[in-house]
């Protein structure tokens, strides 16, 4: 299914992504990752279109992979 | 739906897999949340990726938070001094032409700091891409006032906002350069929204490929979110982005010429010399370095002063060239401008063994005259127990220092002899190689060609030389006595 891989650690909780989100796929979580940031975490299993807008206006540039279904042909 | 997925979007091949930048292993980079340079500098990466030019990318990082890029990018990269990139990129364009240059650059950088490199690249119109990346404040050193601040802005260098009076106005960029005949293409866009940054992607991309099309200058503007100084979250930033600073700043594209350009070859306006040219060029008098057999007896402090016309910097050339000819330390330091207009012209040469601190000779010891009123300047200048060497053929008075060697030659009147008026120079220089020895003639033989300008006339000049040392060797009764103020031609003229 479509989601967005997130590298927690990566991750500097700016939220930008999440208000981007036009299915509001992403949140802040409460858990305090690596470098001391509140990360993002996926919570749009089943709505996310890997649309890669989060992906795109993402200022880190490995935080994010965004992964797309595979079309059976 | 399909249980296999695939990676659609993920991180640019065009970074490193690692930021090695504090110890090892740091996969993030050092701007702060929700700083736009990050979104910026992925979509580059994105279009070096799509273009496949990453092996080609020289990307020069600028003076500003965008300072560490050449830990991020797998390219080629130059981190240049403050504003300097423009200049840097058309380094790189003149030697590199097949690179793809990307000069990025912030507002304090480019518009403040490098305004005078900026312009003037794009007047030149160099095929390169500057992406200038405008978030209206000094971002790295803590959020002061830049050329882009909008009015009444509050920075910590305008505590009670910008005013125009004390600060002027904010300057456009994209405006400005767009003003000038030679970019190809200028647009303006931000990365407030997710629309905006798919739309900068866009015009990143195009600007690119404007270079490697070899159409020309391509600058883009980019409106980009400084939550930190801004004291602002990078939501609520984004916000004031679209509400403030786009008004001020519009969106769009403020010139484009692209669609009906032609390529240009770039080896026709700029081709790199060929390197025999080049070798021929940079040879100069070191062609072939003479071992000196013996030092000099001592620095050479030379000062050579007459008319303009008269081959005064030449004469100073002519002595540095033997110098450089034989390995030795050699400075030239013309002295003219107004002078040139008909006053009197000099230079100062020094001819040393040693490494030579300053170029200026305030206390010749050496002093060559052509004219009256050049003895008259720089008489009482020669150092006690110096050389002076007196164009007797225009002097007419003699000198009347005492505790110096003086020595006379009609060096106007034995030029004038040879055809060759003026030639005065070369008279000098050989009299006074006869009479120093700083150099052999041979090393002056071989460097004449190196600095004339007319070669038409070398064998005249070269002919010159045989008949001075002729006339040296006829007046050397007196040339012997090293003391007397009569020595080598010292005919009064």
């Amino acid at each position: 299914m479509n989601h967005v891989e997130i590298c927690k650690d990566e991750c500097k909780g700016c939220g930008v992504c999440v208000e981007t989100c036009p299915r509001d796929c992403l949140m802040i979580g409460d858990e305090i990752n690596a470098i001391g940031y509140q990360h993002v975490v996926f919570v749009g299993m089943g709505r996310c279109t890997a649309c890669g807008m989060c992906y795109r206006v993402c200022p880190e540039p490995g935080a994010l992979t965004v992964m797309a279904d595979v079309k059976e042909v | 739906m399909s249980e296999r997925t695939e990676v659609r979007f993920s991180k640019a091949k065009a970074f490193y897999d690692t930021f090695e930048r504090k110890g090892s292993g740091d996969k993030v980079t050092h701007y702060c949340p929700g700083c736009g340079h990050g979104t910026i500098q992925k979509l580059i990466a994105d279009c070096i990726d799509e273009l496949e030019i990453q092996d080609k990318t020289v990307f020069l990082s600028p003076v500003g938070c965008s300072v560490f890029s050449y830990y991020y990018y797998d390219t080629g990269n130059i981190q240049c001094s403050h504003g300097r990139a423009p200049a840097v990129a058309t380094g790189v364009r003149r030697t590199l032409p097949e690179a793809v240059i990307i000069s990025y650059q912030g507002d304090g950088d480019l518009a403040g700091i490098g305004m005078t490199e900026i312009v003037h690249a794009a007047n030149r119109g160099e095929n390169i891409t500057v992406i200038f990346v405008n978030n209206a404040i000094y971002g790295m050193t803590g959020g002061q006032m830049a050329p882009t601040t909008p009015m009444g802005q509050k920075t910590p260098t305008s505590p009670f906002g910008r005013e125009v009076l004390r600060d002027g106005r904010p300057m456009g960029m994209a405006e400005l350069i767009a003003s000038l005949s030679a970019p190809v293409y200028v647009e303006r866009c931000s990365v407030a929204t997710a629309k905006d940054v798919l739309k900068a992607r866009k015009v990143i991309l195009k600007s690119l490929q404007n270079q490697v099309d070899k159409l020309g200058f391509s600058f883009i503007e980019i409106l980009s979110p400084c939550p930190t100084n801004w004291g602002m979250d990078p939501v609520e930033s984004r916000v004031w982005m679209q509400e403030q600073l786009a008004v001020l700043f519009p969106l769009g594209v403020y010139k484009d010429v692209t669609t009906h350009l032609v390529a240009v070859d770039p080896g026709k306006f700029h081709s790199p010399m060929d390197d025999d040219k080049l070798r021929e060029l940079l040879r100069g008098a070191s062609e072939v370095p003479v071992q000196r057999s013996s030092p000099l007896p001592h620095t050479q402090l030379i000062k050579v002063a007459g008319f303009g016309g008269q081959g005064v910097l030449s004469a100073g050339e002519l002595l540095a060239t033997c110098g450089m000819s034989e390995g030795i330390q050699v400075s030239w330091l013309p002295s003219y401008g107004p002078e040139m207009r008909g006053g009197s012209a000099n230079v100062s040469v020094i001819l040393s063994e040693d490494d030579i601190g300053s170029p200026l000779v305030d206390h010749p010891n050496v002093f060559i005259a052509m004219n009256g009123p050049s003895l008259d300047a720089f008489e009482d200048a020669v150092a006690p127990g110096g050389l002076i060497l007196v164009n007797s053929a225009i002097v007419t008075r003699k000198v009347s220092r005492t505790d110096v060697r003086v020595v006379y030659i009609p060096a106007t009147e034995l030029a004038r002899q040879e055809g060759l008026l003026s030639a005065a120079n070369v008279v000098m220089v050989t009299a006074y190689l006869y009479i120093t020895k700083a150099f052999s003639i041979e090393t002056l033989r071989r460097c004449i060609p190196l600095v004339l300008r007319k070669k038409a006339y070398l064998n005249q000049n070269l002919a010159l030389v045989e008949k001075v040392l002729d006339h040296c060797v006829r007046t050397a009764g007196s040339a012997g006595s090293d003391e007397s103020d009569g020595s080598a031609g010292s005919e009064n003229g």
